[in-house]
């Protein structure tokens, strides 16, 4: 059994401390097994980059540099890099507080919240956005985005700060309280710097949402790079301006994936491996904290999920309009589930090789590597999406408007969430064992399916979950790239707000947040069943770690 | 030993991806050969029935791909002439002035665009329209008179109006009537008035939804929208329910554009005969009278009666330009945004 799966958006303990179990390895050439998938993996990430390239310099550099030497990119870029700032620190702040009170207090009924706290992703941001501007219509454009994208994006932080509070050495702990510290004092100093690594992985994921997010800004009319690159494509049908404009998140993307690079190597010497996998002495909370407590998670579910399925209610029995058709759910709601599962499943493989190369051999190549899946990631899935389409058009008309080429704008999308996860529960699992079945006369291919893939298999499938609720959300892409005829829940939900039509789309966001609700659960779930089963392979994995 | 389970879960992916692609007739793939491709800029809601009432007539299948006016357009710009798609349904003429720019549309014969008038269509007959929009003031009844309300868009610029007027800016059908102000009035004319918006404090919405919401729950007391907006709010939630009210503007003033929504046959279908078929539906009494009805715009063929309520066409003091020169959006895109609009 293994006892201790990696989470899907996972700080991993190997590159986290100095010594890393891959450190052993790393100078041996990575495996032309792992190598010529994970090429064929970023090749297909970096395919909207060429894309933009191509698109930008339509016109020739001259073009391009007015685009970009504008007093408005300027400023579009440093608002767009204010709200990534601001949502991503409250992110953090509101992830991080719940992750630690639902794991290591004695919260009333914290298993249930766990579960609960972890929600809010089944939510789509643009719904979110859509019932907040309906509710309060005087809204604040900056701060009105910043609470929605929070509100739906601190689970990206809440989940791996959760596992890594579950996981990490209660040993510290207690040498610092044993040394005379207070309890929020041995909060402050120790338990925050072990969920650095973790909470810096999470922070990755919300502020590339952020960054690369259209419909929250553009529902609460706030000027940011994305709104200003769909409303050029949609108002001039020329590429340029919003290539141009792709090209600087691009840019921006990399500094923050390099800040995110940074702040873990920092972290690295704070940590001294992962020790002995022993519960967590709950921290009581008093009769007044514990109010506090309830009364911050009560107002983040009340923010999050309350505000969505009350106004959704509302607008089901509001509208008179709205004949249900139970026949276009139902099947909306089969393509959506069976598009995502492709997603889900295309990502993972492309990002395996990643992952493991990643985990395994940190050279340089490898970094450009896992780098180069973060590319799609950056940019607004319409831009990905038009991508898709020029290439697609030209090169692989056969499957042009059909399901693989939809899939694989998924997987281009959403890679890096997937390429994390196999990372994290690759470099959780101890190498000896992969470099004994290679002594023992395994082929490199072999040991990757025998050994490391089933070691690592829970976190790579709570990795694909997560693929494939975010999946089922996508918008833009859905829409240009899907197969003529083909309605999601999400095409579905789109196409009847476009007109007005509230009560005729609230039923399709209420399936929508149903049925990502589920696997949200079982990964907010996950984390809380893990923590107790500590088997002997688990302490072998320690014990490797540890060395 | 656990089972290598994701080694299976990856092979049943690919097999599963490799089925799909290979497979790709089935039904659930949509995309089917034998059938007329449309690419609607129009909502399914109020297309669908029509399309059903199309292939019901004609006995051609038809397989539609909904989106957004402008978003299919910028998609059929990039497909260039290997698009799948045999005809184009969008809901603005600018979109179809853009397609006709790219040279992506076959001419229409005569007998079809001959239905309409000619302030209605294409002049090089590339596309045609199918219904009349009308450009409106909407204003909210709680906080003003019909007669309070301006009776043209340049009053709007006026301190009386300041921080009480709600645009969408983004929207193909606001730049349409600023496209149609340049037309009119000049380019001096439009950049003056867009900055005089921006320094009144106009409010911005992401679309006209956004605008009647805004108007209706008083948070401005005028927004420029389309007529239609209002009927279908007002079928969904009832009279009582909408405090706001419309303003069909007097004179020729660009406040009081009529555009389209119309179709065009695209160069590189191979069913050019089913395709201009459809758009010669579009234009029959049947569909005419629908979009009369359900959709609430004007009918353009001639002897359809509007909707009840709605001032009818010829009394609009719709401004003379040529529709197809409101494919200049170019300009007009770079003046809103120099005037800190977008």
């Amino acid at each position: 059994m293994v006892a201790l799966p990696a989470d899907p958006i996972d700080a991993d303990p190997a590159r986290a401390s100095g010594e890393s179990p891959g450190g052993a390895r790393r100078h041996k050439r990575p495996p032309a097994v792992l190598v010529v998938p994970a090429l064929v993996a970023a090749a297909i990430a970096v395919l909207p980059l060429a894309y933009l390239v191509v698109r930008s310099l339509d016109r020739g550099p001259v073009e391009l540099f007015e685009i970009l030497w504008r007093d408005r990119t300027l400023r579009l870029t440093m608002r767009s890099l204010s709200l990534t700032a601001a949502v991503t620190a409250l992110s953090l702040v509101v992830g991080v507080t719940l992750a630690w009170l639902t794991t290591r207090t004695t919260l009333p009924g914290r298993t249930g919240w766990a579960v609960v706290a972890a929600l809010p992703l089944a939510v789509p941001s643009y719904v979110a956005a859509y019932v907040w501007i309906a509710a309060f219509p005087r809204l604040d454009p900056f701060l009105g985005s910043v609470l929605v994208l929070t509100l739906c994006c601190y689970p990206y932080v809440l989940l791996p700060v959760a596992a890594m509070l579950h996981r990490a050495d209660p040993a510290l702990e207690e040498v610092a309280r044993s040394l005379g510290r207070g309890q929020w004092q041995v909060f402050a100093t120790v338990t925050l710097r072990q969920v650095r690594p973790a909470a810096a992985a999470g922070a990755l994921l919300v502020a590339l949402y952020t960054m690369s997010d259209f419909g929250v800004p553009a529902i609460l009319r706030l000027d940011v790079l994305t709104r200003d690159i769909f409303i050029s494509y949609r108002s001039s049908f020329d590429g340029t301006r919003p290539a141009a404009l792709g090209l600087v998140l691009v840019a921006l993307t990399l500094v923050i994936v390099w800040g995110e690079g940074r702040s873990r190597g920092r972290a690295a010497q704070a940590r001294i491996g992962s020790g002995a996998a022993r519960r967590h002495q709950p921290i009581v909370l008093s009769r007044w904290a514990s109010v506090a407590a309830l009364g911050w998670l009560c107002a983040v579910a009340g923010l999050a999920l309350g505000v969505p399925i009350v106004s959704l209610a509302y607008w089901i029995a509001r509208g008179s309009s709205a004949g249900l058709d139970l026949g276009a759910l139902g099947s909306a709601a089969a393509s959506t589930v069976s598009v995502a599962a492709l997603g889900a499943l295309l990502t993972t493989a492309l990002a395996v090789p990643v992952g493991v190369l990643a985990a395994r051999y940190r050279t340089s190549g490898v970094r450009l590597l896992e780098q180069a899946s973060y590319a799609g990631h950056a940019l607004p899935g319409l831009v990905v999406a038009l991508s898709l389409v020029f290439f697609g058009v030209r090169y692989a008309q056969p499957i042009y408007q059909r399901t693989p080429l939809l899939v694989l704008a998924y997987a281009v999308l959403f890679l890096p969430a997937a390429v994390g996860a196999v990372r994290a529960s690759v470099s959780q699992a101890p190498p000896v064992l992969e470099e004994m079945a290679r002594s023992l006369g395994r082929s490199p291919g072999r040991v990757l399916r025998d050994v490391t893939l089933p070691l690592a298999g829970p976190g790579v499938a709570a990795g694909a979950a997560l693929v494939f609720l975010t999946v089922m959300k996508e918008l833009p892409a859905t829409l240009l790239l899907r197969p003529t005829g083909m309605e999601t829940l999400a095409t579905r939900l789109w196409a009847n707000t476009e007109v007005g039509s509230y009560a005729a789309a609230a039923p399709y966001g209420a399936l929508l947040i149903l049925l990502a609700a589920l696997p949200t659960f079982l990964l907010g779930y996950r984390r809380r069943s893990t923590t107790l089963r500590t088997g002997p392979v688990s302490r072998l994995d320690r014990a490797e770690v540890a060395t | 030993m656990r089972p290598p389970f994701l080694t299976t879960a990856v092979v049943a992916a690919a097999a599963a991806l490799v089925l799909t692609a290979c497979g790709g007739d089935d039904e659930a793939d949509g995309v089917d050969e034998s059938k007329l491709v449309l690419y609607s800029g129009r909502a399914e809601s109020l297309v669908q029935p029509v399309i059903d009432q199309f292939e019901e007539a004609t006995g051609t299948e038809v397989s539609v791909r909904y989106g957004s006016t402008s978003q299919l357009a910028a998609q059929l710009i990039e497909e260039g002439e290997r698009s799948p798609a045999d005809v184009f349904f969008g809901q603005d003429a600018g979109a179809l002035g853009a397609l006709t720019k790219a040279e992506l549309f076959a001419p229409l014969p005569t007998e079809v665009l001959d239905v309409v008038d000619e302030r209605f269509r294409a002049e090089d007959g590339t596309w045609v329209g199918a219904s009349g929009r009308a450009r409106v003031i909407a204003y909210n009844s709680a906080a003003l008179d019909e007669s309070d309300v301006p009776d043209s868009v340049f009053d709007l610029t006026s301190p009386e109006w300041n921080g009480r007027v709600g645009i969408a800016p983004g929207n193909a059908s606001f730049q349409a009537f600023v496209t149609a102000m340049r037309v009119l009035e000049g380019d001096d004319v439009a950049r003056q008035w867009l900055d005089a918006m921006a320094d009144n404090g106009v409010e911005r919405f992401d679309n006209n939804v956004l605008v009647l919401d805004a108007v209706d729950e008083g948070v401005v007391d005028l927004g420029l929208i389309n007529h239609y907006y209002w009927y279908e709010r007002v079928a969904e939630q009832g009279e009582d329910a909408v405090t706001a009210e419309l303003k069909f503007l007097p004179g020729d003033d660009p406040g009081s554009l009529i555009n389209v929504a119309g179709a065009g046959v695209l160069a590189g279908s191979d069913r050019g005969d089913e395709a201009t078929r459809f758009v010669e539906f579009l234009l029959g009494e049947q569909a005419q009278s629908y979009f009369a009805d359900e959709t609430k715009e004007y009918p353009l063929r001639p002897g359809i009666p509007a909707t009840e309520g709605l001032p009818p066409l010829e009394s609009i003091d719709s401004p003379a330009i040529d529709l197809s020169d409101l494919d200049s959006l170019e300009e007009t895109l770079r003046m809103i945004e120099e005037a800190g609009l977008t």
